[in-house]
C-alpha cells in the first residue's frame, strides 16, 4: 500500500516525540486481570447515539464498547496508520480483481446484546446506511467511500465490496471507529431507530443511562473474541467542566478522560498523585477551524473571508495557546508531518501563514475596506466545550479585534451546536476536522462541497474542489498525490477561502497507574472498544 | 411657614413638620441606618466604576496579552492577569457594567409589570384574582435558578437573554406582595369615588392605586437587583449568560478561574469579592430603605 510508505515515518515520529519529552509512555504489560469497574470522565453528551451520523468523541467514548467492527486498528500498535485487525471478520483480505474487490469472511457465531445472531447481511446494512444513505437519514462518513460501488452478501458469513478504482484510503475508511455494525432487522424495522437506542455485539453490553450524568455498560459474556472484556463494567460520566474532570480524576472518581488535558491541568496531577498518575502523550489528527456561511452577507465575498484568516498570528498562537489549551502545531489541511503536508515555506505563502502578522493585519483591513465592511461586525457560533472550543474562539475574537472586527460568540451545547451547524444558521462558526486514521487524502474531505461531503457546513459547492479529491484518490503517483494536495489546500484556503485552520491538537492524557492496556493514539476516537483494558488494583 | 385651609384659616407648621432638605434627609437616614448608608456608598461606587469604566481600567478588558499570562497582583496589574494576559481589574471594573445592566434592567422591568399586574389583580378581584394568583402559584413553586435556566433554554444564551430569564421570575413575585398592599387599598373610600365618578379601570389602577403602593414596589426593586446580579453571575457561571470575551463577573469566576485556583488564585477571588459586595451593598441598602419606608419600623 503507497500510503504506508507515508505513514509509517509519522507515527515512528510522534512515539519518538512522546518519549523525548519526558512523559513516561506506555506501561509494561503484565498479565490482564478480570474483574472491576472503569470510570472515565467523558467533557460532552452526544446529539445522537448513531456512530454513522454524528462524529464527535461524545459518542465514541460511551458508545463504542456497545458495538463491534468490521475491523479496527490494531488495540496494541493504535499509533500505526497501518496496522490494521479484524474485529468481525476471520482474516485482512487480500485485494482481487486489479484491487477493485475486497472479499471479507465474517466470524460465525457472534451474538447481538439481544441474543440475535449477526451475519453478513448486518455488515452489509449498516455500510449501505454509512456509504448509500436512504433519504431521511445523515451519514458523516460518505466521502470517506466515494471509491465503493457495491457493497453485497453472497451468503451468511461472506461481503464483498466492489471499488470503481483501486484506492490505498479504502481500508483506513473501513476502520473508521464510527462505523459500528448494526442489526439489520432493527435497521428494517426503522433506519433511525439506532439514533435514540443501543444494540450492538461489542464487548459490553448497554445497562442504563442518565442524561446529563452518565451512561454505564456491564460485560458482555458473550463476547466474540474469547477471554474479554477484563473489565465487569464501565461508567462514563459526562462533565463539560474542565476543572471538574481533572478534580474526578484527583479524586480518583474517575480514573481516565479519553480526550485530553492541556499541560498545565497535567503538571498539576502529576504534582499532585505522582507515581498513581501515568501521561501518554501524542500528536492528534484533529484541528480547529473556522468557516464562514458562504449564503450569509458579506461571508458571500470572498474578500471578507481572506480578510478573516490574514488577521490571524497562527505562529504566536502556537506558542501560547499551547501552554493554555489542548492545540499545538501550525498546519494546513494535511496532517502536520505527514509527506502530504505543506512544509512551513509551503505555509508561509498562505494567507495567514505570512511570517509578518501586521503586513498580513494590513491587508486584511485593505480587503475589508475594498469590500465596503471595514467595521464588520458578527456572532462566532462555538461549542460550549472549555478544551479548546471556548479559549481557540476567545483567541480568535482577539485575533480580528486587531483588525477593527467585532465579534458577538454565541456559545451552545454539543446537541444546539451541532442543529446549527447542519443548518447553516450561523455567520462564522469554529469547525474542527477530527479524523482516526491518519489519512490526509481522505481526512480532507471535511472540506468538500456541501451536496458531498456531509460534514461540510459552509454551505458552498465547489465542483473543483471535488475533482481535485477524487484526482487524488485515483492517482496512486505519490509525487502527484502532492501537487494536487497543495492546489486543494490553496483553493480551501487561499483562493476561495471556504474554511479556515487554526491549530492542530496535541493529545495529552494523563491517567489513573491502575489502568492498564489502553494505549494512546493519534485520534481520540480510535481503540476506545475498552475490550482489552483492566484495572491494576 | 402657613398653609390654607379650605375654612378660609390658616395652619402654622411646627419646625417638626416641616420639609426637610435632601441633604438632611440624606445624613438623617445615614444616622438612623449606618449600614444600609454603607450599602449605599457600594451602589454609588460600582455606579460610578460603571460610568466612567473608560478613564478607571488601565487596560483594554478584552485585549490578550499573552506575554503577561497569569502575572499575581502587582503595580502594574493591580489584580494580577488571568489565562490570556487579560488584566483582572479592568475586567472587574468594566464586568460592573454588565452587572448593572443586567441588575437594573431585569429588575426594573421585572418589578413593574409585577406592580401592574399585582394592582389589578387586586382591584378586579373574584375570579380574575383567583386564575392569576394560580397562575403565580406556578411560577413560583419553581426556584429564581431553575425557572431563568428554563427561559435560558428556550431563549438561548446572551446578555439580552439573561435579561429576560431573571425578569420573569421577578414578576410573580413582586405581583404577589404588590397584591396585598393593594387589596387594602381597594377598599378604601377614595377607589369607590374613582368608580363612582366613572373612571375607567386603567385610570383607577394607574392614577390611584399604583401610586400608592410604591413603598414596597420600591423595597422589592432594590432586593431585586441584589439577587439579578447574582443571578446573572450564576448563569454566567454556568456558562448560559454573557459569554467570552465580554467582561462579567460571573463569567470571570469560571474557566480559567476553576482550572488555576491553586497556582492563580486572584483569578478567582477578586471577581467573587466584587459579586459579594455588589449583593451585600443592594441588601444592606433595601433592608435600610424598607425599615425607613414602612411606619411600624420607623416609629420603633
Amino acid at each position: 500500500m503507497k500510503l504506508s510508505r507515508y505513514l509509517r515515518p509519522v507515527s515512528i515520529a510522534a512515539v519518538t516525540a512522546a518519549v523525548a519529552i519526558g512523559f513516561s509512555g506506555p506501561p509494561v504489560q503484565a498479565a490482564p486481570k478480570q474483574g472491576g469497574t472503569l470510570n472515565f470522565v467523558v467533557p460532552d453528551e452526544p446529539p445522537s447515539w448513531d456512530g454513522h451520523r454524528e462524529t464527535t468523541f461524545a459518542l465514541i467514548h460511551p458508545f463504542a464498547p456497545f458495538y463491534s467492527l468490521l475491523i479496527k486498528v490494531n488495540p496494541e500498535n493504535p499509533s500505526s496508520p497501518t496496522d490494521f485487525v479484524c474485529d468481525l471478520c476471520t482474516g485482512m483480505p487480500t485485494p482481487a480483481d486489479g484491487g477493485k474487490t475486497y472479499t471479507f469472511e465474517i466470524k460465525q457465531g457472534v451474538k447481538f446484546h439481544d441474543g440475535t445472531p449477526l451475519t453478513a447481511h448486518d455488515i452489509v446494512a449498516s455500510f449501505n446506511k454509512i456509504i448509500f444513505p436512504p433519504e431521511g437519514t445523515t451519514s458523516a462518513r460518505i466521502a470517506y467511500f466515494v471509491m465503493v460501488e457495491s457493497v453485497s452478501a453472497p451468503d451468511d458469513h461472506t461481503v464483498v465490496f466492489k471499488l470503481k478504482y483501486p484506492s490505498g484510503a479504502f481500508i483506513p475508511a473501513l476502520a473508521t471507529p464510527f462505523n459500528f455494525i448494526y442489526s439489520k432487522a432493527k435497521l428494517d424495522q426503522d433506519i433511525r431507530w439506532y439514533e435514540k437506542n443501543v444494540m450492538g455485539s461489542g464487548p459490553f453490553k448497554f445497562a442504563g443511562r442518565e442524561a446529563g450524568a452518565y451512561v454505564r455498560g456491564e460485560r458482555n459474556k458473550d463476547f466474540h473474541v474469547a477471554g474479554q472484556p477484563y473489565l465487569d463494567g464501565f461508567e462514563a460520566i459526562f462533565s463539560n467542566k474542565q476543572a471538574v474532570q481533572v478534580q474526578a480524576i484527583r479524586g480518583d472518581r474517575a480514573a481516565i478522560q479519553f480526550r485530553g488535558f492541556p499541560p498545565k491541568s497535567t503538571e498539576d496531577l502529576v504534582n499532585a498523585l505522582g507515581k498513581d498518575i501515568t501521561v501518554q502523550e501524542s500528536d492528534w489528527n484533529c484541528v480547529l477551524l473556522f468557516t464562514p456561511n458562504h449564503k450569509k452577507k458579506p461571508f458571500d465575498d470572498v474578500r471578507v473571508r481572506r480578510a478573516l484568516t490574514l488577521a490571524v498570528d497562527r505562529w504566536g498562537g502556537s506558542q501560547n495557546l499551547s501552554r493554555i489549551a489542548i492545540v499545538k502545531a501550525v498546519g494546513g489541511v494535511a496532517f502536520p508531518g505527514h509527506p502530504l503536508a505543506a512544509t512551513k515555506t509551503e505555509l508561509e505563502q498562505l494567507p495567514g501563514y505570512w511570517p509578518d502578522i501586521n503586513k498580513s493585519r494590513a491587508e486584511a483591513k485593505r480587503l475589508l475596506q475594498e469590500a465596503g465592511v471595514p467595521g464588520l461586525k458578527f456572532e462566532l457560533s462555538n461549542r460550549a466545550v472549555d478544551q479548546p472550543y471556548t479559549i481557540v474562539g476567545t483567541w480568535l475574537i482577539d485575533q480580528w479585534r486587531q483588525i477593527g472586527v467585532t465579534v458577538e460568540q454565541k456559545m451552545e451545547p454539543t446537541g444546539p451546536f451541532y442543529a446549527r451547524l447542519r443548518s447553516a444558521d450561523f455567520d462564522v462558526t469554529v469547525d474542527f476536522n477530527c479524523q482516526s486514521v491518519i489519512n490526509p487524502l481522505l481526512d480532507i474531505g471535511k472540506f468538500l462541497s456541501e451536496d458531498i461531503g456531509n460534514e461540510s457546513y459552509g454551505a458552498y459547492v465547489d465542483r473543483d474542489l471535488d475533482k481535485m479529491f477524487e484526482a487524488m484518490n485515483r492517482t496512486s503517483d505519490e509525487a502527484e498525490q502532492r501537487k494536487l494536495m497543495r492546489q486543494f489546500e490553496k483553493r480551501v484556503l487561499d483562493e476561495q477561502g471556504h474554511s479556515f485552520v487554526t491549530l492542530w491538537w496535541n493529545r495529552i492524557i494523563p491517567h489513573r497507574s491502575y489502568v492498564k492496556g489502553w494505549k494512546i493514539s493519534p485520534s481520540h476516537y480510535l481503540n476506545q472498544d475498552l475490550a482489552n483494558v483492566w484495572l491494576d488494583k | 411657614m402657613t398653609i390654607a385651609t379650605d375654612l378660609g384659616t390658616s395652619i402654622e407648621l411646627t419646625d417638626e413638620r416641616k420639609p426637610r432638605s435632601r441633604l438632611a434627609a440624606t445624613v438623617r437616614f445615614a444616622r438612623r441606618n449606618p449600614l444600609g448608608a454603607a450599602g449605599a456608598a457600594v451602589i454609588i461606587v460600582m455606579v460610578v466604576v460603571a460610568a466612567f469604566a473608560d478613564f478607571i481600567a488601565p487596560y483594554n478588558p478584552v485585549a490578550n496579552a499573552f506575554d503577561r499570562m497569569h502575572e499575581p497582583p502587582s503595580l502594574e496589574n493591580w489584580l494580577g492577569t488571568d489565562q490570556y494576559g487579560r488584566d483582572v481589574f479592568s475586567r472587574i471594573v468594566y464586568g460592573s457594567r454588565t452587572a448593572l445592566l443586567v441588575g437594573f434592567a431585569s429588575s426594573f422591568v421585572g418589578a413593574t409589570l409585577g406592580l401592574v399586574l399585582g394592582v389589578a389583580s387586586a382591584y378586579f378581584g373574584g375570579k380574575i384574582d383567583l386564575i392569576f394568583q394560580r397562575i403565580l402559584d406556578v411560577f413560583m413553586a419553581f426556584p429564581l435558578i431553575i425557572l431563568a435556566l428554563s427561559v435560558i433554554a428556550i431563549f438561548g444564551t446572551g446578555a439580552e437573554n439573561v435579561i429576560i430569564a431573571i425578569t420573569i421570575p421577578f414578576i410573580p413575585r413582586c405581583a404577589r406582595v404588590v397584591r396585598s398592599s393593594a387589596l387594602a387599598i381597594r377598599e378604601l373610600p377614595y377607589i369607590d369615588a374613582a368608580r363612582a365618578n366613572g373612571f375607567s379601570h386603567a385610570r383607577i389602577i394607574l392614577r390611584h392605586m399604583v401610586p400608592n403602593v410604591m413603598a414596597p414596589f420600591l423595597i422589592m426593586i432594590t432586593a431585586f437587583v441584589g439577587q439579578a446580579i447574582l443571578l446573572e453571575a450564576s448563569l454566567s457561571y454556568l456558562g448560559l449568560g454573557v459569554q467570552e470575551p465580554t467582561p462579567a463577573w460571573g463569567l470571570m469566576l469560571q474557566g480559567g478561574a476553576e482550572e488555576y485556583a491553586e497556582s492563580a488564585p486572584w483569578i478567582a477571588i477578586f471577581p467573587g469579592i466584587a459579586i459579594s459586595l455588589a449583593v451585600f451593598g443592594f441588601s444592606l441598602f433595601g433592608d435600610a430603605l424598607r425599615d425607613e419606608l414602612d411606619p411600624r419600623l420607623r416609629s420603633q
